[in-house]
């Protein structure tokens, strides 16, 4: 791999032009408009060098992993292993056995499911879950409830959207085998406070897994500092490419659950009497994997790590004040989700205009935000709404960014006067 | 934006603000629910079938604004309309919407309103989301969604 360029600037602060510089896609127009691409917890964006690193595995070194011994099977494994350890730096593992690839998150959180639940998880048991989660983090739990006679309980939350913490500490009891807790609400930016959630389970025995799917990419995580049990990360919010899924876990819980999926490279013998596993964290990586998505998201995480999480975090965050300020200001607007340690996220509706006609809009103005529930049903539920407008923010967007969405919200009303 | 104006026209934001025959039939003789999971947009259509023909409508529920009116519109054209020719006018509507925009379509009166939203292809669902609960109703199943 050459070296991403970013890499040797190192510069303090993060500087967005240059940044935008580094995302081709950022140059193009959206409906003969610059494009200003506000939905970044849906997907972010990629840069060249991710791009690239695509399209070099292809032209210069396409092969299968762990299995050949010629030339291009060697780099291509090496490749491969070394975007494991890439990523086992960036969540700080003790290492890299402990690192799953998969497809998503969603593929994460279900692996853990189907391979910690079912082993753990009996009648009468609990698996306790928070009123904030995405979908991806309660339908797996509901079929493995469902499966095995165990109850799903979910934690409140309040107005703001944060976690009750009370009420979430008496919830964890005797029967309760597992905590799955987002690090970060998709629809509401709410940062939970994972630290107390750890400290809350661990006292009574009870693993965790947090989904980082938001998190991951706007704040540092250690997953050693955390003590979480398992993390869930999806690469293509870290400006990564899709299919490339990350599975953290505490080595002993990986090597006492069974494979999740049977197959070719998670195997150490086969015959048909008896097959038994690979080592980790190959048992759980059945057949061929996503090569290019591996070291591409290896790339990606080289070019996080050169603007620096801190920095980015540092922009994000005074985005994020500067949005929450300019979207306050517009009439009939209501912010959903204003919790007190939050990230990147400005959910809201508008009096009189359904979030889908704000979305058509304002996409007219060449500005993209998601619309709808944002696979957080419970959520919209909670807060009373059938769905909201939601504008989510990356390293690269800009506060004149934030007053083209004002302006593209005036033109909304213009509509609906 | 002259898009944007063929898709919001006034008689569609009219029919958002104020939607027509928004209430629940007590005595329908056929109802059913529509549900567009893309968006969420939910609605339960009542009729009151008598002979053959539709002499009451109403409806309820949450959506966008282009559901909504589309829903409003409809239950206008359709009271005193016969079954089979509510039928017909479900596949006139849906051949209407489901036309590219570059190409001429049928005058359907105060329906016509919904022509713009050919060059909105996600919104297309939302325009035909009461039509397929309608149909739904019509042939007494319960549910309909436009996925």
């Amino acid at each position: 791999m050459t070296p991403v360029a970013a890499q040797a600037r190192g510069f303090p602060v993060l500087d967005v032009a240059r940044v935008r510089a580094d995302f081709p896609i950022l140059r193009r127009q959206a409906r003969g408009r610059p494009l200003v691409y506000l939905d970044n917890a849906a997907t972010t964006q990629k840069p060249q060098v991710v791009i690239d690193a695509i399209t070099r595995y292809y032209t210069e070194y396409n092969a299968n992993v762990h299995r050949g011994v010629h030339e291009l099977s060697e780099i291509a494994s090496e490749a491969y292993e070394n975007a494991r350890r890439k990523v086992s730096a960036f969540f700080n593992a003790s290492h890299e056995r402990q690192i799953v690839f998969t497809r998503n998150a969603t593929e994460s959180i279900n692996l853990v499911a189907h391979a910690f639940g079912r082993t753990h998880v009996g009648a009468g048991d609990e698996v306790l879950i928070s009123a904030m989660e995405h979908h991806s983090n309660i339908v797996p739990w509901q079929l493995l409830c469902e499966e095995r006679g165990a109850r799903l309980r979910v934690a409140p939350i309040d107005d703001r959207g944060e976690l009750m913490l009370d009420e979430f500490e008496a919830l964890v009891g005797e029967r309760t085998k597992l905590v799955s807790v987002t690090h970060m609400s998709n629809a509401l930016g709410t940062i939970n406070p994972v630290e107390d959630i750890i400290r809350i389970a661990h006292r009574r025995g009870v693993p965790v897994l947090l989904d980082g799917s938001q998190a991951a990419y706007h704040m540092p995580v250690d997953v050693q500092a955390l003590d979480c049990d398992f993390y869930a990360a999806t690469g293509h919010k870290l400006y990564g490419p899709t299919g490339m899924g990350i599975l953290y876990g505490k080595e002993t819980h990986l090597e006492s659950m069974p494979p999740f999926l049977g197959g070719g490279d998670m195997i150490s013998s086969v015959t048909f009497e008896k097959s038994t596993w690979n080592t980790l964290p190959h048992k759980f990586e059945a057949g061929t994997p996503d090569i290019s998505g591996a070291i591409a998201l290896g790339v990606a995480i080289d070019y996080i790590q050169s603007i620096g999480l801190s920095q980015i975090a540092e922009h994000e965050q005074a985005l994020l004040a500067y949005g929450t300020d300019a979207l306050a200001a517009v009439d009939g607007l209501r912010m959903i989700g204003t919790a007190r340690h939050k990230a990147s996220i400005l959910s809201f509706v508008l009096d009189g205009v359904h979030p889908h006609d704000i979305g058509t809009i304002v996409d007219r103005e060449g500005v993209a935000v998601r619309t709808g529930h944002h696979c957080a049903q419970p959520v919209m539920h909670r807060f009373g709404v059938p769905a909201t407008a939601r504008a989510s923010l990356a390293m690269y967007n800009t506060r004149d960014e934030i007053d083209a969405l004002v302006r593209a919200l005036g033109r909304v009303r213009e509509v609906f006067h | 934006m002259s898009e944007l104006s063929d898709l919001y026209q006034e008689v569609i934001l009219d029919h958002n603000r104020r939607p027509r025959n928004f209430r629940v039939l007590a005595e329908a003789t056929h109802q059913a629910e529509g549900y567009n999971p893309l968006c969420g947009d939910r609605l339960e259509l009542f009729l009151t079938v008598d002979g053959g023909v539709i002499t009451d409508v109403g409806f309820q529920g949450s959506g966008c604004a282009i559901s909504k009116a589309s829903a409003s519109l409809m239950t206008d054209c359709l009271k005193g309309c016969p079954v089979a020719d509510a039928c017909t006018l479900f596949e006139r509507f849906h051949r209407m919407v489901t036309t590219p925009p570059d190409v001429a379509v049928e005058d359907l009166g105060k329906l016509s309103a919904f022509a713009g939203v050919r060059a909105f292809p996600m919104r297309v669902k939302c325009a035909s989301l009461a039509w397929h609960t309608l149909k739904a109703a019509l042939n007494k199943a319960q549910k309909a969604t436009t996925e």
